[in-house]
């Protein structure tokens, strides 16, 4: 057997339904390799560099190995971010995805978790998917709070931290990972998922799809277009400041000595 | 005077240690502690659980919380939190609290503050420090929301016993119709820990320095030699030297050993925010620029792949006299 087919079998679907339909959620982040700043209300400036969150790059990789081991699925990516997040939509298209929803509102800065879920559910429910994938948390807000709060609104069971995924008929089963390995947990569409980078190296965007993503649909819409108000800010931003650095200590070059200095240390602090 | 809740996630019924580490910080906020205890092993926990301050134990040993996924602890702490009013409700920033944390936040429609470094008492409310930009700068949020939720990331606080009993109330399992959706069907253990990363006193860490997978029992030896455990940074795991549960850092484990030996590890922010409340930090680093060699009790210049042997050596010599 080639290694794609091993990968494959991973998901394999046979779906009573015509159409298998996941929504992945996708988020714009700074580019992590830049410098970070902060906007003058101490919020991650979004207007530099702008790349597709890597965590999110391995949910469209796992909707577009569901989708291809399905009889007929539709990938739609769902994005909430300033226009810049056009360019992270477009390489989840370059790489497969059918088409996406793009929610862009000034109405929007700043907005916590809540809100955030709160808004890409609206966008989701029009969809009514099978299944929705997202990430387990986003590399540059790190809280892992939007998927659960999505399942919850939409009311949807949770499959998270899947470093393997199989969809079969309506059910969904996934080996969550954990410490010692993994657990078993299964449940029917529909129902919502978050992938590790278990789930396999994205692809990377052909010509082909490059070209192709330029003609697929990317559906605009604001806060009016889905019914949705922003309620009070769950939290404010009261002061952001340097963190603590510890104290250097010393540095030696190893002339042959540093054994001895490493083992004095060791003994002084009861380890050996 | 607050009333403080903590979940007290279970493991293998028993208490997980951040719960400890969350109710050592309770205490220091000076509320009313109380915890809330679901699953196998629940009412058990509570002697536990005063042991370390806990007043009052709200316990269900309904094991449908073992076999559902996050929405039956969702349901029962929603009929719970909307009888008792807490003013702070902590969850431990754990993959299973998480889940917990994030459904309840949505179906109370209060929001929360996640990745959490510390909760203060401030003004009648909370404040909650968040790292920011990988940890370099610690932003200070105050949550608008009764109750507060905020999720603490573990090893930020040291637990301590200070004795005591808890009351235990038993609570009935308050779970939805459909809420018995996320069945787990299996635990699958595919390997022993030797020591847990995050409960080893020594942690023996590799990054890219080591050169490759096969100079990883290096540290291994290291570390047993010191009886300790072996962590990574993540750009060793991601090349897939090491599996993910040795990651140590923003995205991985946080890690608080009183001592951590970093053998060839830059010590990047993302890295070192896992890893900075170590007690004695040794860093071994042939670059003298790495930013690892100015955060570390002592640091040395110098080829980790000839030093470590040399250094696993000397212990076990150490140790025999
Ligand atoms: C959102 C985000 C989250 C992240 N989360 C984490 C996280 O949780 N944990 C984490 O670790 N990283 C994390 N990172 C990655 C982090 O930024 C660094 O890229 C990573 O820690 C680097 O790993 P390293 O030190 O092993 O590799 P490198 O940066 O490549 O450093 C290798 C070091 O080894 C030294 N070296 C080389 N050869 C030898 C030798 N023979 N002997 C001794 N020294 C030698 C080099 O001088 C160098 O300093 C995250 C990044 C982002 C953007
Ligand atoms: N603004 C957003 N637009 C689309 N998806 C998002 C957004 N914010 C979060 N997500 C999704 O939720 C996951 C976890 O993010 P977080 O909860 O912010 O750590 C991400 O990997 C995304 O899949």
């Amino acid at each position: 057997m080639t290694p794609s087919a091993i990968i494959k079998l991973r998901f394999i679907a046979f779906t009573e339904k015509a159409r298998l339909k996941i929504v992945v959620t996708v988020k714009q982040i700074p580019d992590p390799n830049a410098t970070l700043k902060l906007t003058s209300d101490n919020r991650l400036a979004r207007d530099g560099e702008v790349v597709l969150d890597p965590g999110d790059e391995y949910g469209v990789e796992a909707a577009l190995r569901i989708k291809e081991a399905a009889d007929e699925a539709e990938v739609v990516l769902v994005s909430m971010g300033p226009a810049k997040a056009a360019d992270a939509i477009r390489k989840g298209l370059s790489m497969g995805a059918d088409r996406a929803i793009h929610i862009s509102d000034d109405g929007l800065a700043g907005a916590d978790a809540l809100t955030t879920a709160q808004v890409l559910t609206a966008a989701i429910k029009g969809e009514s998917p099978d299944l929705v994938v997202c990430g387990c948390e986003s590399t540059d807000g790190s809280t892992g709070m939007v998927p659960p709060m999505i399942a919850e609104l939409l009311g949807f069971p949770q499959l998270t931290f899947a470093k393997q995924v199989e969809v079969s008929g309506s059910k969904v089963t996934i080996q969550r990972q954990t410490d010692v390995g993994y657990d078993v947990v299964e449940a029917d569409t529909p129902a919502l998922i978050t992938v590790t980078a278990g789930v396999g190296e994205p692809r990377y965007a052909s010509l082909k799809g490059i070209m192709a993503a330029r003609s697929k649909e990317v559906k605009k819409v604001g806060l009016g277009d889905l019914g949705v108000t922003r309620g009070k800010p769950a939290e404010e931003v009261l002061e952001v400041v340097e963190a603590e650095k510890r104290q250097a200590g010393e540095v030696i070059e190893d002339d042959g000595n540093a054994v001895e200095k490493i083992v004095a240390l060791l003994a002084k602090v009861k380890a050996v | 005077m607050a009333k403080i809740w903590v979940f007290a996630e279970l493991a293998e019924a028993k208490v997980a240690p951040i719960v400890l580490e969350l109710l050592a910080k309770a205490r220091d906020l000076g509320g009313e502690v109380e915890a809330v205890a679901l699953g196998k092993g629940a009412s058990a926990a509570a002697e536990t659980l005063g042991k370390h301050g806990t007043k009052k134990v709200y316990a269900c040993d309904d094991e449908v919380f073992d076999q559902y996924v996050a929405q039956p602890a969702t349901d029962t702490l929603e009929a719970l939190v909307k009888s008792g009013s807490p003013d702070l409700l902590l969850f431990g920033f754990t993959y299973d609290s998480r889940e917990v944390a994030g459904r309840l936040s949505a179906r109370l429609g209060v929001g929360q503050v996640s990745n959490c470094l510390d909760v203060e008492a401030e003004g009648g409310g909370f404040v909650a420090k968040v790292p920011y930009f990988g940890g370099a700068k610690i932003a200070s949020l105050k949550l608008n929301n009764q109750p507060a939720i905020v999720l603490i990331r573990p090893k930020s606080f040291e637990a301590k016993e200070v004795g005591g009993t808890a009351e235990v109330e038993k609570v009935t399992a308050t779970v939805g119709a459909d809420s018995k959706r996320a069945h787990l069907k299996e635990r699958i253990a595919e390997k022993g820990e030797k020591v847990k990363l995050e409960d080893a006193t020594i942690i023996v860490s590799g990054g890219r320095g080591m050169q490759g997978p096969e100079n990883f029992p290096l540290l291994e030896e290291l570390a047993d030699a010191l009886g300790g455990a072996v962590g990574a940074s993540r750009a060793v795991v991601d090349a897939g030297w090491v599996p993910y549960s040795m990651q140590v850092g923003q995205t991985g484990k946080s890690v608080r050993p009183s001592v951590y030996i970093a053998a060839g590890i830059s010590g990047a922010m993302q890295h070192t925010v896992g890893m900075k409340g170590s007690k004695v930090i040794i860093a071994i680093n042939k670059d003298a620029e790495a930013p690892i060699l100015k955060m570390a009790d002592l640091g040395v210049v110098g080829d980790a792949l000839k030093i470590v042997p040399k250094l696993t050596e000397a212990v076990k010599a150490k140790k025999k006299q």
